[in-house]
This record gives structure tokens, sequence and C-alpha cells, in this order.
């Protein structure tokens, strides 16, 4: 595997970044030095980094490992946001159970819901030969909206005033920070699964017979795999990541489900697991990348004044040089 | 050093026009004279592998050459370096004596050097007209349709065989599209023509109007013929001289009527072996048919465009049987097994398999024995991006000893994965011998061993074969119709779909005709024509007399 078109994105889009910068009349290098700065430069900085990393290693999965099915699916946000929203139920359901049970029933219900959703677009394509990449997409938009209509309407905490939310899920529940670190062990969550999926994809019989369906669907009939219900299992695991994604930025972050949720770590996935070339542990690399970026955009602003948009602009440019950098390289891209 | 000049196409196109007379297509002059090709000290490598070492060979204007060789031997990356497709790594090659560069096919074009492709590389959404005037690459902005309908009507007036010139290629037979690519090249007025594997879609009668008429054109002094084949017949009824590759290196070279068959490939091998092409093949008279294993009845689908594919289709096949299905190609086979295969869904109809009703799981496959040897097996049965030793567990990766564990086991051991693959790629003569590649990688023979290979290691029950021999050497075809006699004569039930007459002939107990989705004929072994079989299977009879079957 190649790292000479990744190396050669990164360049360009410091280039482009700063190009950019500088036509907005900032100054370029200093802009890049910040983001250098707010993603990796001081303890501070990496904590920020790590805690955004974790979530978005989790939605990348979600197009990693439909990607290995041999489909590409871009609606991780919303699997992401219906996720929390399931999840921010439970402890409202179950208020004085078992902590860990209750914990362990919320990233449950994240999981389930989350893969459920995403799930439906392995079944449109499946069943109906409906495009999986459009459907996840369009799919995403009524994630967002249903979330909104019933954080807005049946599920909204009364007391939530100027911005509306479920009930909080209280303190006994809230995922804590790892001891020594202002990181939340969502991080060590997302690692988890992240290595587990690298497991499940490339030592296991599921995993082999999901490559063979995404590499070539008449051989895989042909020996007798049941392609669609293998493109569905892909679909069902990774929207299930970008659910717990949900799940963990409820319990860790926010404490309520909240329009805060879809904060665009679901599109940040779509990059990482691209960046990683849909592989599993890649995608950890691809997310501190990603969420440095992020980290950084606080910096932008208090020191250049640039303006919070500013990160989105390099991560949009950081996509598509990938992209272009990515079709020269297309023998590597085969394989997950 | 001199190189060719190469005229701009304005140019070309103003001389054609001064002439007053409707020339070829890139405004040559009719009659030309075919031209003489020698490559000299030809070397490449992909990677590790040498392809190609220091290749020459010499191919007279006006003859008819052919190049032999065992699957992997290098004829194709050597066509592919001559006409730009491929840089070679040294060496080079002359034209008329003298040197040239090609650097990219289009190069190659001009020079007059056309190659027919082992696969076709016609737009199937236009027609034989708009395919034929696409080709020249030189079209002016706004086309005279009606200038270039007269041309392309006369052009089709001098050719031996005709084709509608407003028919879809998407509608036509494999033997018509090759049939059209070769129109094409005569339509641009090659002087040295390059033929992979010419005649591997086309039915005997179809191979010989064909290259028939190349002879012909060759006799004229218009074009020289250089074709890669694989079957001796083709090269002792057409070629004038032959040159053999074994494994990247010229293995020797002689004029065809002075080379007895058992020289040819004596070269390719290059031990001596004996080539009976026996007819022996036939099941023991003695052996009786057992129970009936494949019963298809009244079986309907349809084919990618909608349109029916197969109509009412019926037959059995018994344990210890192999029977063979005719037909020229585009006559519903390709459904046929596309369905068996689980590819493909049908309309109605049903499929049992041991009195059973079969939907091709993979619990069904193993509880029946039911494997299989599609054709093209790279598009078919392999995943194009895997290895060759995870394509060889494509059946067996969920079973021990590859994969361990609970129930049929779920995680998969690299180690034994390779093991395996190492075993077959041995027993079966895969080359190279290194299972770790990239499957897509090998030569086209080789996909079709290491398919085979893959196939043939299970306990065989039922065995669906479509076109096993396609494109495969002499010594591979050998083997390959040893090893379905084998399994036939080890109680399998074969099912032999084949274009290839002579094969099913030297095979089957039993040969059905395929024509336009039905059985139209049936007959034994023992009493087969190859005549009556012709004549049903062009559907000259198919109306007269509806089902035999
Ligand atoms: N693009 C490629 N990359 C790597 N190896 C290649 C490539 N093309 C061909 N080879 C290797 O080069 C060798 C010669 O291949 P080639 O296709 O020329 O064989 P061939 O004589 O045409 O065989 P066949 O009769 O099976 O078509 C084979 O071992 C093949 O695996
Ligand atoms: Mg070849």
């Amino acid at each position: 595997m190649s790292l000479l078109p990744l190396v050669a994105a990164l360049f360009v889009t410091a280039v482009l970044f700063a190009l950019f910068v500088a036509s907005q009349g900032y100054p370029a290098f200093d802009a890049l030095a910040l983001v250098g700065k707010g993603a990796f430069g001081s303890t501070f900085a990496w904590q920020n980094t790590l805690s955004r990393a974790a979530p978005i290693m989790l939605t990348a999965l979600c197009v990693a490992l439909p990607a290995r099915a041999g489909l590409l699916i871009i609606g991780g946000e919303g699997a992401l946001a219906l996720g929390g929203l399931a999840a921010a139920m439970v402890p409202v359901a179950l208020a004085g159970w078992p902590v860990l049970l209750v914990q362990g029933l919320m990233a449950l219900a994240g999981f389930v819901v989350g893969g459920g959703w995403i799930a439906l677009s392995g079944w449109l394509r499946y069943k109906r030969g409906v495009n999986e990449t459009i459907s996840s997409l369009l799919l995403a938009y009524i994630g967002a909206a249903v979330f909104n209509f019933l954080v807005e309407g049946i599920l909204r905490d009364p007391a939530s005033l100027n911005k509306p939310s479920t009930a909080p899920i209280g303190d006994r529940y809230v995922i804590g920070a790892i001891p020594g670190m202002d990181v939340h062990w969502g991080l060590v969550w997302g690692v988890l699964v992240c290595i587990g999926a690298w497991w499940l994809m490339r030592h296991t019989v599921f995993g082999f017979a999901v490559g063979v369906a995404g590499g070539n669907p008449r051989a895989a009939q042909m020996v007798g795999l049941p392609v669609g219900r293998l493109m569905l299992m892909a679909c069902f695991l990774g929207g299930g990541a970008a659910g717990l994604a949900g799940m963990l930025e409820v319990a860790a972050v926010h404490g309520d489900a909240n329009a805060d949720l879809m904060a665009g770590y679901g599109y940040a996935g779509i990059l990482v697991s691209f960046a990683a070339r849909h592989h599993p542990l890649g995608v950890m690399a691809g997310a501190l990348l990603v969420g440095g970026i992020g980290a950084s955009g606080s910096l932008l602003q208090r020191h250049l004044d640039l303006p919070d948009a500013a990160t989105l602009v390099l991560q949009g440019m950081l996509f598509v040089s990938l992209l272009a950098f990515e079709t020269l390289n297309r023998k590597g891209a085969q394989r997950v | 050093m001199v190189r060719f000049l190469i005229q701009p196409p304005c140019l070309r196109r103003w001389f054609s026009d001064m002439d007053g007379t409707l020339v070829g297509a890139n405004g040559q002059t009719p009659g030309r004279d075919a031209i003489s090709l020698a490559a000299i000290g030809v070397s490449k490598c992909f990677g590790e592998l040498q392809a190609l070492d220091d290749v020459s060979m010499q191919v007279d204007a006006g003859s008819f050459h052919c190049l032999l060789g065992e699957n992997g031997a290098g004829k194709s990356t050597l066509v592919k370096c001559l006409v730009g497709y491929y840089r070679p790594d040294q060496g080079n090659f002359l034209i008329d004596g003298r040197e040239y560069e090609v650097r990219n096919p289009r190069d190659a074009q001009h020079l007059g050097i056309g190659m027919v492709y082992q696969h076709f590389t016609l737009a199937p959404g236009l027609t034989v007209a708009e395919n034929l005037l696409l080709a020249r690459g030189d079209l002016p902005f706004v086309l005279d349709w009606k200038r270039e309908k007269t041309g392309l009507s006369e052009f089709m007036a001098q050719m031996p065989f005709r084709l509608e010139l407003g028919a879809q290629v998407a509608d036509l037979a494999a033997g018509e599209k090759q049939k059209l690519e070769i129109l094409k090249q005569l339509y641009l007025r090659r002087r040295l023509l390059i033929l992979d594997e010419p005649t591997s879609v086309l039915t005997p009668a179809e191979a010989d109007e064909v290259l028939g008429m190349l002879h012909g054109m060759t006799r004229a002094g218009q074009l020289t013929v250089l074709m890669i084949t694989h079957k001796f017949r083709e090269v002792t009824a057409y070629g004038d001289v032959v040159t053999v590759l074994r494994r990247g290196r010229p293995a020797g070279t002689g004029r065809v009527n002075s080379t007895s068959v058992e020289q040819m490939a004596e070269m390719m091998v290059g031990t001596h072996i004996h080539v009976a092409v026996e007819r022996s093949q036939g099941r023991a008279p003695d052996a009786e048919p057992g129970p009936v294993r494949l019963q298809i009845e009244a079986l309907q689908a349809e084919n990618d465009r909608g349109t029916p594919a197969i109509r009412q289709f019926a037959l059995q096949v018994r344990a210890g049987e192999m029977v063979g299905v005719a037909g020229v190609s585009g006559n519903g086979q390709k459904e046929l097994i596309e369905v068996l295969l689980g590819q493909r869904a049908a309309i109605s109809g049903n499929i049992l398999v041991d009195g059973e009703p079969y939907q091709a799981t993979r619990v069904q496959m193993r509880q029946h024995g039911v494997y299989s040897l599609p054709e093209e097996p790279l598009k078919n049965a392999c995943v194009p991006g895997m290895s060759v030793a995870e394509n060889m567990a494509l059946r067996n990766f969920d079973l021990p000893p590859v994969s361990l564990g609970w129930e049929t086991g779920w995680h998969v051991r690299p180690a034994q994965l390779n093991r395996r693959a190492r075993e077959l790629v041995e027993m079966f003569g895969v080359r190279p011998a290194d299972p770790s590649l990239p499957i897509a990688s090998l030569s086209g023979g080789n996909v079709q061993r290491a398919v085979l290979a893959r196939e043939l290691a299970q306990p065989v029950r039922l065995l669906i074969v479509a076109n096993p021999v396609f494109g495969l050497d002499f010594a591979a075809t050998e083997t390959i119709h040893r090893r379905l006699a084998e399994a036939r004569n080890g109680g399998a039930a074969i099912l032999l779909v084949s274009e290839d007459l002579d094969e099913l002939l030297e095979l089957s107990d039993r040969i059905l005709v395929m024509s336009e989705g039905v059985i139209v004929y049936e007959v034994t072994a023992d009493s087969a024509e190859r005549a009556v079989i012709g004549r049903y299977m062009a559907g000259h009879e198919t109306h007269d007399k509806e089902l035999v079957c």
C-alpha cells in the first residue's frame, strides 16, 4: 500500500488552503502553523483532537464496512443522529438501573437503530436496485428531519427552553474521562471497535465472504454466497458503528440528544474512510488528522479571526485532493 | 535510422477526395501491398516475471503466419508490444525492413497494422454502420450520412459475409460480433492484421468462412496475417509459417507444410509428447447411466434486455452421463448457465437436483455436490482484486482446515489457505506458480486452470460446464477433457454447454441442440451426424419440428 497519494494530497491541500487564506487577506503561513498547533501542538490540543477523533473513526467505519461489500454509503450522519437519539431514551426509560447495564443498553440501542437505518439503504439496493449512495444521502436528510421532529415534539424535555433537547440522561450515566486525561472513554470504545472491525473483515469467514461479494458479486453467487444478506450485514454493521458514535456523543459530551449532535461527524467519516482506503485500522489515523483539523478551528478563530467554517473548507479541500490523487493509485484502492 | 512519416488526417482526407472515388477509410489507395514484419530481440518484464525474453521472428509480406504457444507463453504480450499497447523493455520491430517506433495503438494504426483482440471492442449501443465509421477516428465534424452509407454498402458488397448495416451491435450473436471486428479492420484497409485467438467464439463453419477470406486476401498480396491460435486444425489449413513461443522464448519456427502437428506440439511443451486426439473419451459401453441428477422442467428466463431467452426449456442429466448442449452462441446458453449457477433468476419452471428443488445456495451446492466451470472465468468465477490463493479458497474458506472454529468455522487461516493453493497450483500446472499474485495478472488460460483446480478439488456429483477449453492450449485442453471424462466415469453427472461441436462429439454421451432458447434436437453420441446437428444449430429445422426432447 503506497502512501504517496496521501502525502501528495496533504501537500496540495496545504498549498490550496494557504492560497485560500491569503486570498481572503489573512496571513497564510500563520494559518497553516496554527492548524498544526491547534491540532497537535500541546497536551490540550491533543486532548481536543482525540475527543473529536473518537466519533469520527466510528462514522468512518460506516463507509469502510459497506465499501468492503462493494457499496458506497455516505449517509452516516443520519445513523449517528438517530442512534444518538435512541441511546438518549434508554436512561430516561430505565432510570435507576445499574450504570454499566444502562450504558450497555444505550450502546445497543444506538447500534441497532443506526445499523437499521443504513441497512435500509442496503435493502433498497439489493431488493429494488436503488443506488445506495443516493439513498443513504437522502436517508441522512430524512433522519435529520425525523430527529428534529421528535426532539422538538414529543421527546422534548419541557425544561429545555431555548434549545430543544431530550431529557438529560442524568449524571450517573454519563461516560467520564479516561484517568489522567481530559478525553472521555469513548476514544477507547472507538479504537476497540476499529480493531474489532479489522479483525472481522480480514480474519473471519464472514469478512472473507463480504470481500468476495463486494469484489465480484457474480463469483459470489456462483459459489452460493448470499450476496444480498452479506451486503445487508455490512451495511448494518457500518450503520451500527455510526449509531454508536451518536451514543457516545450523547453519553460523553452532550448529556442529552439535541441538534448539536449533527455536527458533521458523519460527513467527516466519509473523508477519513477514503483517506484510509477503507481500511479499518487506517481509519484511526485518518480520524486523528480530521479531528485535528476540527480542533484547530477555535485557535484560528481566536488568533486570526478566521471564521469557524475555515476548517470545513480545509476538510473539503483535503477530500477533493484525496479523491484526485487516489485515481493515480487505483490498484491500491481495490483492496481493503 | 528512418522513421515513418505520419500524414496528418486532414491531408489524407484531402487526398482521398481528390481521387474522386471513395476509397478506404483513411483514404489509402486500394490494392496496397501487404507489409512484412520482423521482431528483433524483444524482451518484456512484468515485475519479476520475464514474459518475453529476446524474441525474434520474421513475418513475410503476404504470408499467413501462425503463432503458437502454451497458455502464458507470451503470445498476447508479444503482439501487444507490436501494436504499442505495451512498451517492450528491449528490442524493436521492423516494418518492411524499416525500424519504427510505436508508442501507442494509434501509431500502429497509421502504419496499417490492425489487431483483433480476444475480447470485443465494439460499442454495443451503436449500429454496425456507426461502429465501422467510429473506427476510422478521423470523422469530420458534420457527417454526410448519405455518402457514408453508400460507401459502406459498397464496401459490404465486396465482402464474403455480410452484416445488416443498421443492426444494433448488442443484438448480434458472438460470432457476428467477431465478424464485425474483422470487417472493421478490413474497412480500415489494414496491411497487416493481427488476430488473437479470433475463432474461439465462432463455429467451425464460421471460422472457415472468416479465415478462408483472410487467406484469400493474403494470396492476393493485399494483407499479411499474424494469427495467435490454439487450434492445430486452423494452422494446418491456413498457415504458411508457424512460430512457436515457449515460456517467453522462441522455441522454433517452420513452414507449415513441412512441420507435423506432433512437431509443433513438441516445440510448444519442449518434450516429446503424443497428441492422440482420441475419440475414446465416451463412456465405457457396459456402464449404465445412473439415476437422474439434474432435471430441468419448463424453465423460462429473460436476457439482460428483458426479452425471453429460455423458453419452456427441459432436460435431464443422469449420474455417470455427460450431456452436451450444442448451439450457436446467443441462443440462450449463457442465460441457462447463469440460472443454474444462481446468477440469474428464472421467471418460471423447476430445477431439481437429486429430485429436490434447487436454488443454488451454498448449502445445497455442498449437499448435492454441484460445481461448475463457467465461461469467462475471470468475470464469472473469480474476484479479480484477490490473489490466486484467495480465489482458490472460494469454495472452502468456511470449512476446516482453511477455517477453524465453531460450527463451520469462522476464523480464516491464511497459512492453510496458502498451503492448499500451492498444492492445487502444483497439481493443475498453474503458471506462474505463485499463489500470492493477484489472479487478474494471470494469462487467460491460467485463470481457467485455477478455477478448474478449485472446482474439481471438490467432491463433484453434478458439474455444470460452459466452453471449458475456450482459449486453452492443446495440452490444457487434453487435461481438462480427460478430467471431465474421469469425473463422469467416476459417477458425476455433467452438463457441458459448448460452441465447439468437436468437443461435444468427443466427450458427450448425448447431444442436445439449443436454438432460440429451446432444445430442438436430441441425439445419442453414437448416431450423431455433424451435418444434421449443424442444420439444427443454424435454426433451419426449428419451425417444422418443434420439440424433440
Ligand atoms: N499486465 C500484466 N501484468 C503482470 N503479468 C502479466 C501481465 N500480462 C501478462 N502477464 C503475464 O505474462 C505471461 C504471458 O502472458 P500472455 O498473456 O502473453 O500469455 P499468452 O501466451 O497470451 O497466454 P494465453 O494463451 O493463455 O492467452 C503470463 O505469465 C502472464 O501471467
Ligand atoms: Mg493470450
